[in-house]
């Protein structure tokens, strides 16, 4: 299996933990991961809330590299870009007037034709069962708190992936590899995303809501496919400890995390020695 | 300066019709951040239904919003809602509205996009160390400037921490498509 891979500036830049835990987990499935040259940034949302232009023009670029390369499924571990690029190649695809506006703005032909994935479909296509023949360790010891976020499902017209309200898949994964998930509330609620740094009140008040929820339903970790999330739920941790109080802490992982774990892969090498919070 | 924002302009940059929506509150009710805003989701497209839009340019709320979509979501009318909160935060920074106590979150977003326009990518030392700047000068809050200091040799113990960010190599092309987007928009 081979996928055109877009890590976005989260990746590359302080959630380099999450890149390394997709390329370890990824490489040990033999999935043959092509970045995209020079990609640039989605755009994020400083530009959905400053140009809208900008906000499907920045992403079209990538995508028209990526068709020009070939590359007809693009992974993108980070919800953020997935979502931004999965909304700017259907607006193309659907809008021959917009097609060539942008198409000019961003001097590549582009249809829209490109397939943008998320971590979790990536592991999907490629076979929960072929994981499941590859695992090495049962994670019966993780009770995970499965956390989707807001972009990885939202909006459901774009996305089109699993239940926005209730989403499973992560159980489904997780649960085959022997783990025990927990049925909690907060699943889709907001961390606050990227407000970490312009309204930090908000990421602490909405990720101790996240925290706490996991808390009281039994969960021993969080489980995210999202450096955002991460950043609000792990790095932030302390922070939401020293203004609320918590019962206790809870490591986050990454989705990638915990499926290389059962595979057998070194925790090093998955990055999660890089983690803020840690077992104890 | 005569306004651009109308009403037709907010339903075109949000591909919505807000005249669709019957007020029944279900944006605002799923609203991670309602309590904290002083005009709720249900509330600003009553605003711009009735074409109050220097009130609703102008409300704390439309930058206390994060972006989270669960009201367009939930809409049981698909009124787009956090597409017109984007429309009135883009006319409210262009017409220079925006609310002095929420003027910190617009810096954060403009120095994003110019962050992206200069590398085009994101450089985060070089977005903090601008956001901080510009933040200060703008409100003059010491402890806001000084916060997270303790973060950089943490994050530096982690290898998480670039004092140089990438670049991508055709940064011209990324600074005509801004040029571009900000001439049509």
């Amino acid at each position: 299996m081979q996928v055109g891979y877009y890590p976005g500036c989260a990746l590359h830049g302080s959630s380099n933990d999450y890149e390394m835990s997709v390329r370890a987990c990824l490489s040990k499935l033999q999935i043959d991961v092509r970045e995209i040259d020079d990609w640039i940034c989605c755009g994020a949302s400083a530009a959905h809330s400053l140009n809208q232009k900008l906000s499907v023009a920045l992403p079209a670029r990538t995508l028209g590299l990526a068709e020009r390369d070939g590359l007809n499924d693009i992974l993108a571990p980070c919800p953020m870009c997935s979502m931004e690029l999965c909304k700017a190649g259907k607006a193309l695809a659907e809008d021959p007037e917009l097609r060539v506006e942008i198409s000019d703005i961003v001097e590549l032909e582009i249809t829209g034709k490109s397939r943008v994935l998320n971590l979790i479909q990536v592991l999907q296509e490629f076979g929960v069962e072929k994981i499941q023949s590859l695992a090495t360790r049962s994670l019966s010891e993780f009770k995970p708190a499965c956390y989707y976020g807001c972009l990885l499902t939202r909006p459901p017209k774009v996305l089109k992936f699993d239940d926005c309200e209730q989403p499973e898949s992560m159980e489904k994964i997780l649960g085959l590899l022997g783990a025990v998930p927990v049925d909690w509330n907060f699943k889709t609620e907001c961390c606050g995303a990227g407000m970490t740094l312009a309204n930090e009140d908000t990421v602490l008040d909405l990720s101790h809501k996240i925290i706490s929820d996991a808390i009281d339903h039994g969960a021993n970790c969080l489980v995210v496919a999202c450096p955002m999330c991460h950043v609000n739920l792990d790095m932030k941790q302390a922070a939401v400890k020293e203004r609320f109080g918590v019962q206790r802490d809870m490591v986050v992982y990454y989705l990638s995390d915990l499926v290389g774990i059962a595979m057998g892969i070194d925790e090093k090498d998955l990055g999660v020695d890089r983690h803020y919070v840690v077992k104890d | 300066m005569r306004s651009e924002a109308s009403v037709a302009s907010i339903d075109d940059l949000a591909h919505t019709r807000v005249c669709e929506c019957y007020q029944c509150g279900k944006c605002s009710a799923g609203c991670p951040v309602g309590e904290q805003m002083d005009i709720l989701p249900h509330q600003l497209i009553r605003l711009v239904q009735l074409g109050c839009l220097e009130e609703a340019m102008s409300a704390d709320s439309i930058w206390k919003c994060v972006s989270c979509l669960t009201c367009s979501t939930r809409c049981p009318k698909s009124v787009e809602c956090a597409g017109v909160v984007d429309a009135l935060r883009e006319f409210s920074a262009k017409e220079d509205v925006v609310s002095k106590r929420e003027r910190r979150t617009e810096i954060f977003q403009r120095v994003f996009l110019e962050n992206i326009r200069r590398n085009g990518r994101l450089n985060e030392v070089e977005l903090v160390i601008v956001f901080k700047t510009k933040g200060f000068l703008n409100d003059l809050n010491v402890p806001l400037l000084l916060k997270d200091a303790t973060l950089a040799p943490r994050m530096l113990g982690r290898g998480k921490f670039h004092l140089v960010g990438e670049k991508v190599k055709n940064r011209e092309v990324v600074q005509r498509i801004f040029s571009r987007c900000e001439a049509t928009a």
